[in-house]
């Protein structure tokens, strides 16, 4: 081709690697070879070696015999994983359904044009740039139940009489992780939900509301319809960082009040890592999958089909 | 029923003054353009009429009820956008179904609407499709489709053509200008093409800068242009301008500059007689000029130098040099004319226009 | 659009964005108080009558010395800082070269190849770090920076390929081709046309990799043991708690502390970090 011909009118050096860099096929293997190794000896291969675990009945230092699915049968009757279960579904549930709300109402508001927009858009973000261990952290300060600065704002107000036992109270614990995680949460839905509503021409909005649509119609007939794609997916991507979520309850509960707010990932620590039992730890961590993976296939179904539309 | 009246209306974005004491009353049924470069200030007097942009001061009234404080929505109005504004996710159908679906229309009727709105613009077949499986033309209908259903008083026009190629966009006018006759609702229009302007619009207002420059018939503006700017941007080619001195030469008034002399003739001399020895703009339309004939009496004719020939087939172009300035000449296609010859031209009498040096405004 | 009267304006937009504002930034003005408040102020009880939480008038640097004296801080902020930089870089190249060759190249299973990055992303890291500490310790690799630098990629690279080949995509072929007309060879036309043009995109997959990889926290904590090889979230969580004692002050030093650096890299480029957040979710 020209580039072969340019290529002997002008004296290059090795030539045979040369062209075998030209190879389509060849560079991009150079090319991909890093991540693949990567991605295959610290994803695909602990993967593997989970699921190998999780029917073992390995232990710190022990090594395992095969047992078959008697893990997955002894979590499954184990209470505390029960718990588990259900706290993390409900905890995703929850927390997607007001950082959506949320993060699409600042959305709309800093759609607007205003003095020092750059500077609140930066400001916003600052809960889900800084460490989710150290903001946790102060959040464990302002709930403590004897120097809580929310206890005391709440009396002011006065909203309460007595204090509230923010993560000591079975309760009202996961309560408290969900609101901590839907602080967290709602900057990146606020942003990402943001570049959304800018694709939006504001010449629609005008011929809607020419057309007789009030704010709320032009909501639902008009703005909520074109953010659909850009909703689907922020939603998937936060849904599998909230179902997976291991540092919130750790730094702010441990898992307790008395494995009230355990999750997948806290419980498979507890007892992996805890108490050395890696095979059951192993197990709890794989019961994730398949929900992720239904998720996960569902929401991808629901983005192809919106996207062709 | 559609009569529409601005009464000194001011537009104010920050310290820019962008549209200055704008009065204009509307007749029902009529077709009105604002015309004028980027910038004039007609597409916000449009949205002010569409209730898009608040008015600064002044009132805007629709059927006599002033609507400063109403809602676009509220107005009776319906808009076609440049872009089109057509909703992506929804089909033809939909979208044309839109605004009397907003104003809760019972089905059968919003169907009546649709089907007979999409008749009148040929696009029946398209009913069931998106809005991105159209080709220009096509939405461009799709739009007016969705502005005809509402029946409303007013339509209101912001650049529609703009998008559309050069064909295209002369089919369309000419449709437009059917539409128009058929249907029997003002219009107002706004376009930066004067042809658009002088074909369609029942009156023209021309703007620049935020002023109204002149309201008039097409014809008006175009044979009586008020100042410098409108006679220049009526017409095309434009107006040709040059920088004359009046003199009193034998009684008789010239207008002379480098490379002419011309006398000007009677009617208009009695006008101009008291701008002796001032300055003043001479103004003639290439249309206005043709080869200096024996016949024509030596004082409306003057030399000029050819320096391009544009062939257009219905007539030739001869862009010429005379003194300082250059001129537009269209003259009859048979003329035999080469560059670089020099060529007597000829003034029609009856098309001279003059024009203050200064205020630039018609004499 | 039109505003309604003055007082919608109000109502409708400065109250709740200013609402939304002092709730999403309260916690970092409660750390920042915290750090400096002595601790005979710190420790009183919300319903003593002097509880004076919003100020203090007595700032004390007694937390911040503690923590630099008393503990490794110092060192955990180092490692941190060592290991994101250095899995940040691994990923971008990783990442960059990835994204060129989906991006640009035509090559069997490029297709399945780009699903299969796609869904390792899709794989948390809680349900890899049992059997990953396995692997780890099996390589020996365990309690040093290196076992972070080379696992902090896996969740790093497919964020970063994705981005990257959203920007390449938006190149003109016609660039390369001319190179390549020129004299360049594929590689060089990559090296020196294409990589310059998608700066800004290596830029914000750089800073978005840098502050997850700071972030990162399960897998520092499972495969670090000792103290000098602690990253900062992991050691603020378990050296600055003795027993059930919390102490606040020291604490909230650390949070604060472990926090700026991530803060002052994102201030020098929210507008890279936001480009690359929003392009990740449309790409």
């Amino acid at each position: 081709m020209a580039v072969g011909a340019v290529e002997s009118a002008l004296h290059m050096p090795p030539r045979s690697r040369q062209r075998l860099l030209e190879d389509e096929r060849w560079l991009a293997m150079v090319l991909l070879l890093p991540t693949a190794v990567l991605l295959g000896l610290f994803i695909a291969y602990p993967f593997v070696n989970g699921i190998w675990l999780s029917v073992t009945n390995t232990r710190v230092g022990v090594p395992g015999d095969f047992v078959g699915l008697a893990n997955f049968t002894k979590i499954w009757n184990d209470s505390i994983f029960r718990t588990a279960v259900w706290n993390t579904c409900w905890y995703t549930f929850v927390t997607t359904i007001f950082k959506l709300s949320l993060g699409l109402w600042l959305a709309m508001l800093l759609n607007r044009h205003f003095k020092g927009k750059a500077m609140v858009r930066a400001f916003i973000l600052l809960p889900f740039i800084i460490p989710t261990v150290l903001s946790t952290f102060a959040w464990k300060w302002m709930f403590d139940p004897t120097f809580s600065v929310l206890n005391w704002m709440l009396f002011q107000l006065g909203l309460i009489t007595g204090r509230v036992n923010w993560l000591g109270d079975s309760d009202l614990a996961m309560t408290s992780v969900i609101i901590v995680n839907i602080w967290r949460g709602v900057p990146f839905y606020a942003i990402t939900l943001l570049a959304g509503l800018q694709t939006i021409s504001p010449e629609l909005q005008e011929a809607a509301a020419i057309d007789g649509a009030r704010p709320w119609q032009r909501f639902w007939y008009i703005i909520w319809p074109l953010l659909l794609p850009v909703t689907m997916v922020v939603t998937l991507f936060s849904v599998i960082q909230t179902f997976a979520d291991f540092q919130l309850v750790y730094v702010l509960t441990g898992g307790g009040p008395a494995n009230a707010t355990h999750l997948f990932a806290t419980y498979a620590y507890q007892l992996g890592v805890g108490t050395g039992l890696l095979s059951e730890g192993a197990a709890i961590s794989l019961a994730m999958f398949p929900i992720l993976f239904l998720v996960v296939i569902v929401q991808l179904l629901y983005i192809r089909r919106v996207e062709v539309r | 029923m559609g009569q529409v009246v601005l009464k000194d209306i001011n537009k104010f974005y920050d310290s820019v003054h962008a549209v200055k004491d704008f009065n204009l009353q509307i007749r029902d049924k009529e077709f009105v353009v604002f015309v004028g470069p980027s910038g004039c200030g007609k597409t916000t007097t449009l949205r002010m009429i569409a209730g898009l942009e608040a008015i600064s001061s002044g009132d805007i009234s629709i059927d006599g009820q002033v609507v400063n404080e109403l809602a676009p929505m509220d107005r009776d109005i319906a808009m076609v956008f440049q872009n089109y504004a057509l909703y992506p996710h929804m089909s033809v159908y939909d979208n044309m179904a839109f605004g009397l679906k907003m104003r809760k229309f019972a089905r059968p009727e919003i169907a009546k609407r649709v089907k007979e709105a999409a008749d009148i613009l040929g696009i029946g077949e398209l009913l069931k499709r998106k809005p991105r499986q159209l080709s220009g033309g096509q939405r461009q209908r799709v739009a007016l489709g969705r502005a005809i259903v509402r029946h409303p008083r007013v339509f209101l026009f912001d650049e529609p053509l703009s998008n559309l190629d050069a064909k295209l966009r002369v089919q369309m006018r000419v449709e437009l200008k059917k539409l128009h006759l058929r249907l029997g609702t003002t219009a107002v229009y706004v376009t930066h093409d004067q042809v658009e302007a002088m074909t369609l619009g029942d009156r023209v207002v021309v703007m620049k800068d935020g002023l109204v420059q002149q309201v008039g018939e097409p014809l008006e503006l175009y044979n009586q242009p008020a100042n410098k700017f409108v006679a220049g941007f009526i017409g095309s080619p434009a107006m040709n301008f040059a920088a004359v001195t009046m003199t009193d030469g034998n009684g008789r008034l010239t207008a002379k500059n480098s490379g002419l002399e011309i006398e000007v003739p009677g009617g208009l001399a009695d006008r101009l007689r008291g701008h002796v020895g001032r300055q003043l703009t001479l103004g003639i339309r290439p249309e206005d000029l043709h080869v200096a004939r024996d016949a024509d009496p030596a004082g409306l004719t003057f030399p000029s130098k050819i320096e391009v020939v544009e062939q257009l087939g219905s007539e030739i172009l001869l862009d010429v040099r005379v003194g300082d300035d250059t001129m537009v000449a269209a003259v009859d296609p048979t003329v035999r004319a080469k560059v670089a010859e020099t060529l007597r031209l000829a003034i029609n009498p009856e098309r001279l226009h003059f024009f203050d040096a200064k205020t630039e405004a018609a004499i | 659009m039109i505003e309604g009267a003055k007082w919608r304006r109000w109502v409708y937009f400065y109250i709740p964005m200013v609402l939304f504002l002092l709730v999403l930034l309260f916690p970092f003005y409660w750390m920042v108080i915290t750090t400096v408040r002595p601790d005979g102020e710190l420790y009183r009880p919300w319903n003593a009558p002097n509880y004076a939480p919003f100020w203090t008038w007595n700032p004390t640097f007694d937390h911040i010395r503690l923590l630099f004296e008393e503990t490794l801080f110092a060192t955990w902020l180092l490692n941190t800082m060592l290991i994101a930089l250095a899995s940040t870089l691994i990923s971008l190249v990783c990442g960059v070269f990835a994204g060129y060759a989906l991006a640009r190249l035509k090559f069997p299973y490029a297709g399945s190849l780009g699903t299969g990055i796609f869904i390792t992303y899709l794989v948390p890291q809680t349900l890899l770090f049992i059997p990953l500490a396995d692997i780890i310790r099996n390589f020996r690799l365990g309690d040093t920076p290196w076992a972070l630098i080379l696992t902090y990629p896996t969740f790093l690279i497919p964020f970063c390929t994705w981005l990257m080949m959203g920007y390449f995509k938006a190149i003109p072929k016609e660039l390369e081709e001319c190179a390549r007309i020129d004299g360049a060879s594929r590689w060089k036309a990559m090296i020196y046309i294409i990589l310059p043009v998608a700066v800004p995109g290596i830029l914000s997959a750089g800073i978005f990799a840098f502050t997850l990889s700071w972030n990162e926290f399960i897998y520092a904590l499972v495969f670090m043991s000792s103290s000098e090889e602690k990253t900062v979230p992991v050691g603020v969580v378990s050296e600055l708690v003795r027993g059930d004692v919390f102490y606040w002050g020291p604490l909230m030093a650390g949070a604060l502390l472990g926090s700026i650096p991530v803060a002052i890299a994102y201030a020098f480029f929210v507008e890279h970090y936001v480009s690359g957040l929003t392009g990740s979710v449309k790409g």
